[in-house]
């Protein structure tokens, strides 16, 4: 970061007055526990005990050799406790509402990965939730919108705009700023103001902080590419992270084309995006010469937003990652393939992460590395999944 | 000649109205800012609807959906302004989110702002960390930057009206816009404060709907009446000049 809370020209604090003393009281909390012995034992313990850190580090053997190029390996976050990322970061997040003395915690979710572990954290801390979905979203992933209700939660369905991520975005600063003295908005995604994108970055960081330890030990070298799926970034955030400084490790956000960056139905930020301010930050977005943000579209929920962390639209601008298209069809195609070829079935999210790393590992030589962020596991989209392929299924 | 803010309002007993740029159209929103002003309105906000309202409620927000619909743009409302302004010579104030402003230029928005007489603009998301540069052009421009001040500014209080101009708005409850019965006393304590720290004067809003609401706020110079004008434009979208009238006047006998 450069002055506070910028990574280069992006990131701010872009939010109303009313909320910013509490905005600024997280960030004060955040900065002194991030350094706090007590807090990072307690997280740590956390981790490893509740929610199954470290995460595996799998080489795919089948898929590498099929492809017959560079050497695949799995990040295995999709064996984390409620099977996402998400839980890292929510982890960290609720253990510093506690310490603020903070008795409820909201959140927003896309795919509902993220409600069920602030649903999960609330449940262990013995703290209220309130998740705000979008309306299309608790439609199709049902059974997230279940799942969190059976941990407690009381899940809303935002029925404003175009009813899904960046709504939920909407709706949960909204309730915040109705009630703040005893809430906590646990941001999901690397964005909003800051502190939240250093914050989910920092708890995030886990992921590339084992990946990076793994392979020296299990290769002896670094891996050649980092490849992780971007929405608003928070798994692609923790992956890069302690890679950023490894000039040779080349990082790879891929990004939800939907049908494709020349239709209106994309999620692509970097790619067709522009500089705007919402959501609190300076960053990229969809949004019309205007300055409305546009209604994106993808077949995943979790990417199914118009702007992206303000780090990786830093990252983009002075070319240390690079930022690339799946399709829906590309996406599904390596969601059915890694079931076949190394049995486990992986968020529809995650897929646009393999789909990529299926584009470019042949063309890369059998000695090298490529390290694939499975953020998340994909039982959530099985039934999106034969929905898609024209299936009925009956439960 | 149009008056500064700061004038119209010094003698108290000040009425702001509101509302969005476009809704039901923008014909009926020229009409709409001149009956207010011709009503005894001292300032009128004129809203550039956003595809995201996130810091308003359910009444506003549909009044943004009503103005996209009628195809509003940031140039349309230029348009609106310009011929506002061979109508009234009341002062004009934009509500916007950041992003409009942000993507048009911050300059060149200022610059038609200037041409076309709007003295002031209220960006509710963008707080004192982020406007500095926005405020140096603003007064290169000679248009004020409103400063919000809410029941949780606490110690940001000097520093925020340190850049007060226009009017401070002081926010009087938490949450996001609309109508509430019961608004809390806190806020007179509040501008009590802000008084005592600056010239400028104060206008209080965030649910002020209700002659008899104005009389708990008798030490600010002026209310600002935002989501019950937008109400009976819903209520009444292409006659609601007479209805709004009888509104403003029953508002400003409240003092």
């Amino acid at each position: 970061m450069t002055k506070k809370g910028y990574y280069g020209e992006y990131g701010g604090q872009f939010i109303p007055e009313l909320l910013m003393p509490t905005v600024n009281d997280v960030a004060d909390a955040f900065n002194h526990y991030k350094d706090d012995a007590d807090f990072k034992s307690e997280l740590k313990d956390l981790f490893d005990n509740y929610a199954n850190r470290p995460s595996l580090l799998y080489h795919a053997k089948n898929m590498s050799k099929e492809l017959g190029g560079a050497q695949i390996y799995f990040k295995r976050e999709d064996l984390n406790h409620t099977g996402a990322h998400k839980i890292n970061n929510v982890l960290g997040q609720a253990l510093i509402a506690k310490r603020m003395g903070k008795s409820r915690l909201i959140a927003e979710t896309g795919a509902g990965q993220h409600g069920v572990a602030t649903a999960t954290a609330a449940a262990l801390f013995g703290m209220e939730a309130e998740i705000f979905m979008g309306k299309e979203d608790t439609d199709r992933q049902a059974l997230n919108v279940y799942r969190m209700k059976l941990l407690g939660a009381k899940v809303h369905a935002v029925d404003t705009g175009t009813m899904v991520l960046k709504d939920a975005v909407n709706a949960t600063f909204q309730e915040w700023t109705k009630r703040i003295d005893d809430t906590f908005y646990v941001l999901g995604s690397a964005v909003g103001p800051y502190p939240f994108p250093e914050m989910v970055k920092y708890f995030q960081s886990i992921i590339s902080e084992e990946a990076r330890e793994q392979f020296l030990s299990q290769t002896g070298k670094l891996p050649d590419a980092v490849i992780a799926a971007v929405g608003g970034g928070s798994n692609a955030i923790g992956a890069f992270s302690k890679f950023i400084s490894d000039q040779d490790v080349a990082l790879i956000g891929v990004e939800a084309a939907g049908k494709g960056i020349h239709t209106t139905q994309t999620a692509a930020t970097i790619t067709n995006g522009t500089q705007g301010i919402f959501h609190g930050m300076k960053s990229k977005f969809l949004q019309s010469s205007d300055g409305q943000i546009d209604p994106v579209y993808s077949i995943s929920a979790g990417l199914d937003y118009p702007g992206i962390g303000p780090e990786h639209a830093y990252l983009a601008d002075i070319k240390r990652a690079q930022y690339v298209p799946i399709t829906d069809d590309e996406a599904v195609q390596a969601f059915e393939y890694i079931a076949r070829t190394e049995g486990i079935i992986a968020a529809i999210e995650s897929s646009h992460a393999v789909a990529y790393a299926m584009k470019i590992a042949p063309n890369m030589r059998p000695d090298q590395q490529i390290m694939v962020n499975l953020s998340g596991r994909g039982d959530k989209d099985v039934a999106a999944i034969a929905r898609y392929k024209g299936v009925e299924i009956n439960e | 000649m149009v008056e500064k803010i700061e004038t119209v309002l010094k003698h108290g007993k000040g009425f702001i109205s509101f509302v969005v740029a476009g809704d039901p159209n923008f014909d009926k929103s020229a009409d709409y800012i001149v009956a207010l002003a011709e009503a005894g309105a001292d300032v009128v906000e004129i809203g550039i609807a956003f595809s995201d309202p996130s810091a308003d409620g359910e009444t506003i927000m549909k009044a943004d959906l009503r103005a996209t619909a009628a195809g509003s743009t940031t140039r349309k409302v230029f348009e609106l302004v310009e011929k506002v302004r061979q109508r009234t010579q009341v002062p004009l104030v934009f509500l916007t989110y950041t992003n409009p402003v942000f993507t048009y230029g911050y300059e060149a928005f200022l610059a038609k702002m200037k041409e076309y007489e709007v003295q002031g603009i209220i960006m509710p998301d963008l707080p004192l960390e982020e406007q500095a540069e926005f405020v140096a052009l603003a007064e290169k421009y000679q248009r004020s930057f409103i400063q919000l001040v809410t029941l949780k500014s606490g110690n940001r209080i000097p520093d925020i009206v340190k850049h007060a101009s226009g009017f401070v708005y002081v926010v009087s409850s938490l949450g996001i816009t609309g109508t509430r019965q019961n608004l809390s006393t806190d806020a007179y304590e509040l501008i009590t404060q802000i008084n005592q720290l600056t010239d400028v004067p104060t206008a209080v809003g965030f649910g002020v709907s209700q002659p008899d609401q104005v009389s708990q706020f008798s030490n600010a110079q002026a209310v600002i009446v935002g989501s019950a004008i937008v109400k009976i434009i819903a209520a009444h979208p292409f006659d609601a000049e007479r209805y709004l009238t009888t509104f403003v006047k029953d508002m400003k006998a409240a003092w």
